[in-house]
């Protein structure tokens, strides 16, 4: 169970994040939803201890994560932009990364076999495309089998069938009992994968709740129009 | 991409060594030379890796701070990580020549290995300014310009307003200010423990002479090697200080 607990961020004058209280509990998917810029990356990386808030805290079991850097062995983190170093091959970066988390049993076969990675094991990370750098990306977060996954922009840059595989994995690591934390701006794979969601605007939490309540409040049909009705508000 | 450089960086040692023994044909005259070129060279380098590395690892860095690391054993890590390696091109690379030519059973052995440790001393503190300057510049060319400033300002210009102001108040006892104006600035007080060392202090006048009666004592060594120390010990704290509150 994560606890944030008043979250505020300032990056010079840009208050971010105002005071986000969110609990969110186990064996659930959560999609963190908002325009650009309401502080849904900012959040994620206050909970990995990426960025450190202003005020407030987060406690994961319980235990604050103020100071202290063994909890992150909890979490999978998929991050935004995968930055890699270039000089690095795929195989070397998969074997430095399970290197670090030393503790833990990683799995990365399967993995490998479904987004078809083998033929770029050996190729440089600095020559790999968008698409299959967000594969390898992928790979790194799922080869662990922590209790807690974040994804940050999953879907960005994946072609239609590993589109699919991805869903697939998240279904499973689902089964599996995790908390999983989506964000992304794919409407339609929010809507197919989240069972619950959290709306950011302005750096505070605008909607909480399931897909079927948001739709009640804004009174609309669907789940894209639901979003789009908030987001034409912020706009005014 | 380090690995590569500090290759680079030890064979320029290697041959500058050779080369000086070469047409020196004198241990302790090459020691001379030599020192005229890591006061000046060492810091130069330590400032640019130091900068290089960080912005060139930035996205290994983000990789690793969503790992179970503690933050500060991963910019430490990659400070030593510098600092040792240039620390080792330096040695290493320098010692091999003087090695062949004979340096231990010479009687320059002590001034050449007080060379190899200011030099160390100057590597372990310019990277570490240089890592500070990094962290605090999220724009690479503004961090670059801000080292290399920090670099011309140590070697040259600090220089220059000493002996300016030694000038304008030639009037007055100058003695504890000189002392304290060379132990805030580490290149300084390398090339004054050095010269102290080979014993041409004679070469500079009063100031030498006064430098002489405070570095020749045990006690005046012992005070410049702790602000050395000092000089790596604060900058290296600094480092800690701002990576773990920084914001990635």
């Amino acid at each position: 169970m994560i606890e944030i607990k008043n979250i505020h961020k300032r990056f010079g004058k840009n208050e971010v994040l105002q005071g986000v209280d969110l609990t969110i509990g186990e064996n659930r998917i959560l999609a963190v939803l908002g325009p650009n810029g309401s502080g849904k990356t900012t959040l994620i990386k206050s909970i990995l201890g990426m960025v450190i808030p202003n005020k407030g805290d987060i406690f994961l079991e319980g235990k604050s994560i103020k100071k202290d850097w063994k909890y992150r062995s909890t979490i999978d983190y998929l991050p935004q932009i995968a930055n890699f170093p270039h000089n690095l091959t795929v195989q070397e970066l998969i074997r430095m990364i399970k290197d670090l988390r030393r503790s833990r049993k990683a799995n990365e076969a399967p993995l490998i076999e479904l987004f078809k990675l083998q033929p770029f094991l050996n190729k440089k990370l600095g020559n790999l495309s968008g698409g299959t750098k967000q594969k390898v990306n992928i790979l790194l977060t799922f080869m662990f089998d922590s209790p807690i996954v974040i994804l940050d922009e999953p879907t960005s840059g994946l072609d239609p069938i590993s589109l699919i595989r991805l869903k697939e994995l998240i279904a499973s690591e689902k089964e599996k009992g995790k908390t999983i934390i989506i964000t992304s701006h794919i409407m339609s794979f929010v809507e197919e994968v989240a069972d619950e969601l959290v709306f950011l605007l302005e750096g505070k939490i605008y909607f909480e709740g399931t897909i079927a309540a948001l739709k009640e409040k804004t009174q609309q049909p669907d789940f894209e129009h639901a979003i789009a009705s908030i987001l034409a508000k912020s706009y005014d | 991409m380090r690995s590569r450089w500090s290759y680079v960086y030890f064979v320029f040692y290697l041959l500058l060594g050779f080369v000086l023994l070469f047409l020196n044909n004198n241990v302790s005259k090459a020691v001379i030379t030599l020192m005229n070129v890591i006061i000046i060279l060492v810091p130069l380098i330590g400032t640019i890796f130091g900068v290089m590395y960080y912005y060139n690892s930035k996205e290994f860095t983000g990789l690793l701070l969503a790992q179970p690391v503690k933050r500060s054993s991963i910019f430490l890590g990659q400070y030593l990580g510098v600092a040792l390696s240039l620390s080792m091109s330096l040695i290493i690379g320098l010692g091999i020549p003087f090695l062949f030519y004979g340096i231990f059973r010479s009687d320059a052995i002590w001034d050449f290995s007080l060379l190899l440790i200011t030099g160390t001393f100057l590597t372990l503190i310019f990277t570490a300014l240089s890592f500070n300057i990094a962290l605090n510049n999220e724009n690479r060319i503004k961090g670059f310009g801000y080292a290399i400033l920090l670099w011309l300002f140590m070697a040259v210009i600090y220089d220059g307003f000493f002996l300016m102001s030694l000038m304008i108040f030639e009037d007055y006892p100058l003695d504890t200010f000189s002392l304290t104006a060379t132990m805030f600035n580490p290149i300084d007080l390398s090339r004054v423990l050095i010269l102290l060392k080979l014993d041409i202090s004679a070469l500079m006048g009063y100031t030498g002479a006064l430098f002489q009666k405070f570095f020749g004592t045990t006690f005046g060594v012992i005070l410049s090697l702790s602000v050395l120390i000092l000089w790596v010990l604060i900058p290296a704290w600094l480092i800690k200080m701002k990576s773990s509150r920084k914001d990635f």
